[in-house]
């Protein structure tokens, strides 16, 4: 694990963030998203997890990236007005920022470097998922169907 | 120097505070919706860089619980954006400010 290329990660990931959150044009502000979430795979091929990346670009640069660009298209003349933001909002954000910064800061067992670990195949992480995390992703399945269900009947036509 | 637990901590709250900003002070639903996301996503890095930089237990408990708050988040995406698409067809508006009728 190289600085440099955390940092750079670390920058673009968060400029990413930041315009997506201050950009006033809603379609811009998608795909600025879009890069942030690279940025976090990113960071997930740095640490060593690099079956999470590839989750990471499939789930949300794949699916939530498109689908949120279809939700702003098929809301479209809802424009942004008045624009402006909340700084009661902006104030809470600074506060928590402070708060956590405190936090990692002012506790030196947080500064480690990381071990020597052996790479996480995705051999492992099948085996995982089909002994010790059987009940969870079956869970999730359930989860995941009842979501489509859902999604599906709340944007269904009204019959009249 | 290689970085440390710390650095990856310290861009996982400048992430968390960025989507709380998105999610406080954006009046758009889908604004909302995205400063949500981007609070899970540092949720996220924080459970793998734990996982990273700590002890190594069998199973990567830290991975695991990454993967399923992936899908989890993805479920959620979904039924937002669905949600987002059901209001705007009653209200014609995604402004959460003028979605008021139930204030007394």
């Amino acid at each position: 694990m190289s600085t440099a290329a955390f940092i750079v990660i670390a920058v673009l990931t968060l400029a990413g963030a930041l315009a997506a959150a201050s950009l006033l044009k809603l379609i811009h502000a998608a795909l600025c998203l879009v890069l942030a979430f690279l940025g976090v795979a990113a960071f997930y091929f740095l640490l060593g997890a690099e079956f999470v990346g590839l989750v990471q670009v499939f789930v949300y640069v794949g699916a939530v990236a498109v689908l949120i660009v279809f939700t702003i298209l098929l809301t479209r003349p809802a424009e942004e007005t008045g624009g402006g933001f909340n700084w009661a909002g902006i104030m809470t954000a600074i506060a928590v920022f402070a708060g956590l910064m405190w936090a990692i800061l002012g506790t030196p067992t947080l500064a480690v470097v990381a071990p020597q670990i052996e790479a996480l195949t995705v051999k492992r992480i099948g085996e995982a998922l089909m002994t010790d995390y059987v009940w969870p992703l079956q869970c999730v399945g359930l989860l995941l169907t009842a979501a489509l269900i859902g999604g599906l009947i709340l944007v269904m036509e009204e019959k009249r | 120097m290689t970085p440390t637990l710390q650095f990856c901590l310290i861009i996982s709250a400048a992430l968390f505070s960025i989507g709380l900003l998105a999610a406080l002070s954006r009046r758009h639903a889908i604004f909302i919706l995205i400063g949500i996301e981007m609070m899970l996503a540092a949720a996220n890095l924080n459970f793998v860089a734990f996982w990273r930089f700590g002890p190594q237990p069998q199973p990567p408990t830290g991975v695991m619980v990454a993967i399923f708050s992936i899908a989890i988040a993805a479920a959620e995406a979904a039924v937002g954006l669905a949600l987002v698409i059901a209001v705007y067809r009653h209200y014609r508006t995604t402004n959460v400010t003028k979605l008021d009728q139930l204030k007394g």
